[in-house]
């Protein structure tokens, strides 16, 4: 499943959730729920800011952030990651937490999921291009042989 | 002492009862919660420097979504 069905099932499963957006760990947006006028790359940029504030807040344990949820009167935000990306989600004022953070790690390991399966899709297709470029070349040499 | 008496020492003691219980509600209703790898978590409370910031931070990302 690539990210953006992914997200597409956590907006249409979760109705706490107002919208989301995926992005790599450098805040590069790789899916949004966000129209147009709300743009996913402000949304994730402030969420990647908000990860790497939250970051240092444990300076003396190596252990890693896994999870933010930061509540507000106006509405809370979520922020799930691995190791190469997180999804970052708002919700309404005090939403049930759990529940929320049971999908969007699901969403994210969806995503992953989808990642693994493209990357493995994309290696085997530039081996099968590659073999039949050698095969190729090797009628060619014949040919002129 | 006489009912007037008790009428008014028990509206304001309901009064401040209620605005403590305001205000305790609203102080919880911020927060910030950091859940770690190895099951740990953090819950910083509003009025902290650290929540602060981050609490900060998240209303600039509920302004980006909801513009």
């Amino acid at each position: 499943m690539d990210a953006a069905q992914a997200l597409a099932d956590l907006t249409e499963i979760s109705s706490q959730i107002e919208g989301a957006v995926l992005a790599e760990a450098d805040g590069k947006v790789l899916a949004s729920t966000f129209s147009q006028g709300v743009r996913g790359e402000d949304v994730a940029r402030a969420a990647a800011e908000l990860v790497r504030a939250a970051e240092g807040t444990r300076v003396q344990d190596a252990v890693g952030l896994a999870q933010i949820q930061a509540a507000t009167p106006s509405g809370s935000v979520f922020v799930v990651r691995d190791d190469a990306r997180f999804i970052a989600a708002i919700t309404a004022p005090e939403p049930t937490v759990g529940l929320v953070f049971y999908d969007l790690k699901t969403c994210l390991r969806l995503a992953a999921d989808g990642a693994a399966e493209h990357t493995a899709d994309r290696a085997r297709a530039k081996k099968a291009e590659n073999g039949s470029s050698t095969a190729r070349k090797s009628t060619k040499r014949d040919s002129d042989a | 002492m006489s009912s007037k008496t008790a009428t008014v020492a028990f509206v304001t003691g309901a009064t401040v009862a209620t605005a403590l219980w305001r205000r305790r509600r609203q102080r919880r209703r911020k927060h910030v919660d950091l859940y770690f790898a190895d099951g740990s978590m953090i819950s910083l409370a509003d009025g902290t420097p650290e929540a602060g910031r981050l609490l900060t931070l998240a209303r600039d990302v509920l302004t980006a979504a909801r513009p």
